[in-house]
């Protein structure tokens, strides 16, 4: 199953490779980390994403939350939470084939952000799998290239 | 955050604010080895009063005296070592420490900061080579900051569950200036450990083991870390619980106790593992379920409740699921468990294992007369009292001496239990004696171990250091080739040491140490008398043994608890 971390920690010499080094030394699978300035501008947030069952996650947990410089983790995964993930995609493109990669990319609400007479290259945001969904449908046309930020998430305020 | 306007620090240099940041934390004696990065800070050293540096012979000796002195004291040991080699030649040690939570701070001389990570000589990424071993580490890229980054180093290696700590310092940043702000407060937002345990969790546990049948502590290196032996004794006597020990929990209930069932795991006490597998309910206390100690991991104690207290939330439920799970400080949870242990009816269960006792002791043959280890341990034991600081090295010898030493009190003992790091003993034993210049100091050691950092004799003769180094020579590297003889149909690859091994006396008498052998059972007790006599001058007793003696009971690897070999078959 997978599951969403958030750690908060300051962001000193050395901890990015304290924390991804715990996923290798550790041998934890880690599908994705993205980090970013957090609100304190002393602070990074990461956002892991990682595939194991609950007892793993949890052990992850604790081996983060043992590092020096993490102040907090949040496990996203059993709380509603709000996730994105921005991916860049250069696909290969004719005269003949334009018109269909934008109407793909308009489906999903994608956007055309450079342009030549070979290539087209969409920005797509949303969740996990939308993105898969939009790399499936513009595989047909050939994708020359893929940059994607991996997922970013916070915890959903808004409850009914 | 360095320059502090309204109030200016005096000015010195990054040598001087470490070295006397290093004297107002009350740090004596700093082990370690010059080198070109370092030239500067040891000279500051050498001319500050109240603390002494001392010269091993290896950065692996030095830091695992850090370790052994941090052992025996409780307080962090210190290395100085160079960039580069220095710096790798510590790892060993760091690895060392960090198994087994002993707070060490080991400073690495690094190139200068516009040199770093362009190969320039003597360069070694040591941050990022000990980064899985260390509990944290710091580059100081200001002198300013160094006398902050000493305290916080000090203050994470000793409190939590203490570890290594590695400061890396660039050779610029040592020597230019800046200011000593000696009484800034060590402020970590990340670290804060849980000392006190939930109070409706203790409440539990109590409960628990005052209504069990069979109930067993289990004790390991956090008890005698966090000095909580009389707890658990007053928990034992009052509850009349029996307690078994891990390796490195051996002294943190005493051995004479008759609830004491001595230590658990592959060369655990038959009873021990019995009592493991039988008790109803089992309290773990600064313990992590290691596998050398469970066994097999699916057939582990199948019919208890287990209770777990450690200060690392995250050695619980790691390995084990348990019941109740306790995060806090061992001497701030049991006082409180203390108050609510009753005293139980735990008789038949007390039978049992006086049962299991008497069938099946700790035992070994004599055999005309060639000399038993076992023997010369038991010797060695009483002839100091059991009182004696027990060092060990790795393998046969160290089994030996935790089967058969009889501890008496907390951190008598001091051995590599995970890592299993041969060549520790000699450089940790004499950690210990020079943080505990009253008190005898044993190193028991293998012929194979002893020559892996035989070096630090020099350092031990050339300190006037009277160590008492017990040389179980049995010409093999016995741990491996008992795993031969009894897995492997006694083909000896690799192991034979005797075609090859030196003149261990002539080796002593050239580094200056005394050497005294015994070749038969009947000259034991002269060597040990001897030796223990000798003063200002560390001994090497060399006790030539029955060379294929094996360590017994056994838990094969892979095998559960109650899977215990006694002998051969
Ligand atoms: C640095 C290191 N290398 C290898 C080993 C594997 N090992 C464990 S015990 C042992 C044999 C030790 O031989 P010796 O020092 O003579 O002690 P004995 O077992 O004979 O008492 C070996 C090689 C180890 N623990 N540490
Ligand atoms: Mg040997």
């Amino acid at each position: 199953m997978r599951h969403i971390l958030s750690v908060i920690f300051e962001n000193k010499f050395n901890a990015i490779p304290r924390i991804s080094g715990l996923f290798s030394g550790r041998g934890y699978n880690m599908n994705s980390m993205s980090f970013g300035e957090g609100e304190d501008p002393e602070t990074t947030r990461a956002t892991i994403t990682s595939e194991g069952d609950d007892q793993i996650i949890e052990q992850i947990a604790k081996q983060l939350n043992k590092l020096v410089d993490v102040i907090k983790v949040v496990e996203l995964t059993y709380e509603p939470f709000v996730e994105r993930e921005l991916a860049l995609v250069k696909v290969q493109s004719s005269a003949s084939t334009r018109a269909e990669i934008m109407q793909v990319a308009d489906i999903f609400r994608a956007k055309i952000i450079d342009l030549s007479h070979k290539t087209i290259t969409i920005e797509v945001t949303g969740k996990e799998d939308k993105v898969n969904a939009i790399i499936e449908m513009l595989q047909q046309f050939g994708i020359r290239e893929i940059a994607r930020t991996g997922i970013v998430a916070l915890k959903r305020e808004f409850q009914k | 955050m360095t320059e502090n306007k309204k109030n200016p620090g005096k000015s010195m240099t990054g040598s001087e604010i470490l070295v006397q940041t290093l004297v107002d934390l009350g740090v004596t004696k700093v082990f370690g080895y010059p080198g070109g990065k370092v030239i500067g800070l040891y000279d500051v050293l050498d001319r500050t009063p109240g603390i002494q540096g001392i010269l091993f012979r290896h950065e692996q000796g030095a830091t695992h005296a850090a370790d052994g002195f941090a052992r025996a004291t409780g307080m962090p040991g210190i290395v100085i070592v160079t960039s580069g080699p220095g710096a790798t030649n510590t790892v060993t040690g760091i690895a060392t420490a960090y198994m087994d939570s002993i707070p060490i701070i080991v400073f690495t001389g690094q190139v200068p900061s516009a040199m770093i990570g362009n190969d320039a000589f003597q360069e070694a990424d040591i941050i990022g080579i000990t980064r899985p071993v260390t509990k944290h580490s710091y580059l100081a890229q200001d002198p300013g900051q160094i006398g902050q980054i000493v305290r916080e180093a000090y203050h994470i290696a000793i409190t939590g569950r203490p570890g290594p700590v590695l400061i890396d310092l660039p050779s610029d940043v040592l020597a230019a200036s800046g200011e000593h702000h000696p009484n800034e407060h060590v402020m970590i937002r990340g670290y804060n450990p849980t000392y006190k345990g939930h109070s409706q969790q203790i409440n539990k546990a109590a409960d628990m083991l005052n209504t069990a049948r069979r109930p067993l502590i289990y004790a390991g290196g956090g008890v005698n870390i966090g000095l909580a032996s009389e707890e658990i004794t007053e928990i034992a006597n009052r509850g009349q619980i029996p307690v078994t020990t891990t390796l490195l929990g051996l002294g943190a209930f005493p051995e004479d106790n008759p609830l004491s069932v001595g230590m658990v795991g592959m060369h655990g006490t038959w009873y021990a593992n019995m009592a493991m597998m039988e008790c109803d309910v089992l309290m773990c206390v600064g313990a992590r379920f290691d596998d050398r100690v469970t066994g097999r991991l699916n057939h582990f104690s199948p019919n208890s409740k287990k209770i777990h207290i450690d200060i690392d939330p995250s050695c619980i439920a790691k390995n084990v699921a348990v019941d109740i799970p306790i995060v806090g400080h061992v001497k701030k949870v049991l006082p409180d468990i203390v108050k609510k242990i009753k005293p139980a009816n735990t008789k038949e269960w007390l039978e049992q294992i006086n049962c299991w006792k008497n069938e099946h002791p700790l035992k070994y043959s004599k055999r005309g007369e060639e000399i038993l280890p076992e023997y010369v341990v038991e010797k060695v034991a009483e002839m100091t009292n059991h009182q004696a600081i027990v060092v060990t090295d790795v393998g046969q010898n160290q089994m030996w001496a935790a089967q058969y030493y009889g501890f008496k009190r907390p951190r008598q003992i001091l051995s590599s239990g995970g890592l299993g790091t041969m060549g520790y003993g000699l450089p940790a034993a004499l950690g210990a004696a020079i943080g505990c210049p009253d008190e005898t100091v044993v190193c028991f050691t293998g012929d194979g171990g002893f020559q892996m950092n035989i070096q630090e004799l020099t350092t031990a003769v050339q300190n006037k250091i009277p160590l008492k180094i017990v040389l179980l020579n049995n010409g093999y590297l016995g741990m491996v080739r008992q795993w031969q003889e009894l897995f492997f149909e006694r083909r000896y690859a690799m192991t034979v040491l005797s075609d090859g091994n030196p003149n261990f006396m002539k080796l002593a008498e050239g580094y200056g140490a005394v050497g005294l052998q015994a070749q038969k059972l009947s000259d034991v007790e002269d060597v040990i008398k001897e030796g223990l006599k000798i003063k200002r001058l560390p001994v090497v007793m060399e006790f030539i043994i029955c060379p294929e003696e094996n360590v017994f009971p056994m838990v094969p690897a892979g095998a559960s608890l109650d899977e215990m070999l006694e002998n051969g078959k």
